[in-house]
């Protein structure tokens, strides 16, 4: 298990606080809490270690698109890439309603 | 990954089965939603409250931010009830320190209201391989606390278990679905006190081989158990048909005795079993249909 922490520029506070997924063989959980402050605060534990390089370009290229101002907290259990971008799309589009 | 031999019912209702939506597929949170009267679910102890396992992440497991128990209040069929649901795909439904004493708290608080006024029944879905092996001894603790807050309820108000899923109740749990006013399951679902993996490892492939679908559902699955006594209604895995059956054994009510105090008819069941020539799984229920208890052999 591994626990990683990154940060990305942000300016949109989604409207409400929003929780997808479990953390179950393949899948994630995320929690997502609206912040004030101009950044998303990403802290992942994922059971997978080693792959430091590409949560930090999958994370990366997601919060250029969506720039959720938020902290996120992932508990992973092996999602692959695009498992992860679904759920913090999900994420994102649950704290809009 | 399990799955169960294919349905032998020459009787299967093949466009209900097309037309049904699967309570299985549903995550352990939307299970318990779907379950309860609609805009009514509240959940409590939910993620945010980060009430989540301390043991597991030191030893290199990632935790759950509700630790796999899902518990929702609301109304079933217009009357108070807590639902609690265990998340299978987390750590395959074991229950920790955490989950476990999240479902007797749960349990004890619809005690509590039930004595102060409010009889509120529980619906438990019990989905899991029993222990989490990480937590063993306090998850053991924990079992205890289960059955005795689930003691505690059924007195004053019905505790219905439902298993849905191929992965089934096994282990400590087991002991709290054998205590429940009413057991429903479907034929996908499985119970037993030792899982097949955890019989074979310990007693041998020739005991129970774990790989053979067809002798474990014809001895662990929804169906024989119903047949046998074990689980009182077997259920299709279908949203609408498992809420019905949870609402109708609420409005059964709490019976004058529960199927764990029988302990006459019970004893009488092992009596008629030889261990050493056991019958077969298909001849299990005219056994025990014939099992009689003797007479003084009271509870």
């Amino acid at each position: 298990m591994q626990t990683l922490n990154f940060e990305f520029p942000a300016d949109r506070p989604p409207l409400r606080r929003a929780h997808v997924g479990v953390v179950g063989s393949g899948d994630l959980e995320i929690l997502m809490t609206p912040e004030q402050a101009g950044t998303a605060r990403v802290r992942v534990r994922t059971s997978v270690d080693g792959f430091d390089t590409v949560w930090r370009t999958v994370l990366e290229r997601f919060f250029a698109r969506h720039r959720v101002a938020a902290a996120f907290e992932l508990n992973d259990f092996g999602a692959t890439p695009g498992v992860v971008t679904l759920r913090l799309r999900q994420a994102v589009e649950e704290g809009r309603r | 990954m399990t799955s169960p031999p294919p349905p032998r019912n020459e009787d299967t209702d093949w466009t209900v089965m097309l037309t049904r939506t699967g309570f299985i597929e549903l995550d352990a949170r939307a299970r318990a939603t779907a379950l309860l009267d609609d805009g009514t679910a509240r959940e409590l102890c939910g993620p945010f409250d980060r009430i989540e396992s301390p043991w597991l992440e030191p030893q290199g497991v990632v935790p759950q931010s509700d630790d796999g128990v899902i518990v929702v209040k609301g109304r079933l069929g217009g009357r108070p009830a807590v639902v609690i649901a265990i998340e299978q795909a987390f750590q395959g439904g074991g229950v920790g320190e955490v989950s476990g004493v999240k479902i007797a708290a749960a349990l004890s608080l619809a005690a509590r209201d039930s004595r102060d006024g409010t009889p509120t029944a529980a619906v438990l879905l019990l989905e899991t391989g029993g222990v989490r092996l990480q937590e063993a001894n306090l998850g053991l603790a924990t079992v205890a606390e289960v059955c005795s807050a689930l003691l505690e309820l059924r007195a004053l108000q019905p505790v219905i278990g439902v298993i849905a899923g191929t992965l089934g109740c096994f282990g400590g749990m087991s002991i709290a679905a054998g205590l429940c006013t009413t057991l429903i399951i479907t034929a996908e679902g499985r119970l037993g006190l030792d899982g097949p993996q955890v019989i074979e490892s310990e007693a041998g492939i020739a005991e129970f081989d774990a790989s053979d679908h067809t002798l474990i559902w014809s001895i662990d699955g929804g169906a024989q158990r119903t047949r046998t006594g074990l689980a009182d209604v077997l259920v299709l895995d279908d949203v609408t048909a498992i809420r019905s059956a949870v609402i109708e054994a609420m409005e059964r009510g709490v019976p004058g005795e529960h199927r764990s105090q029988r302990i006459g008819e019970l004893r009488a069941r092992l009596e008629a079993v030889d261990p050493a020539a056991p019958p077969a799984p298909a001849d299990l229920a005219a056994v025990w249909a014939h099992a009689v208890p003797q007479e003084g052999d009271q509870p």
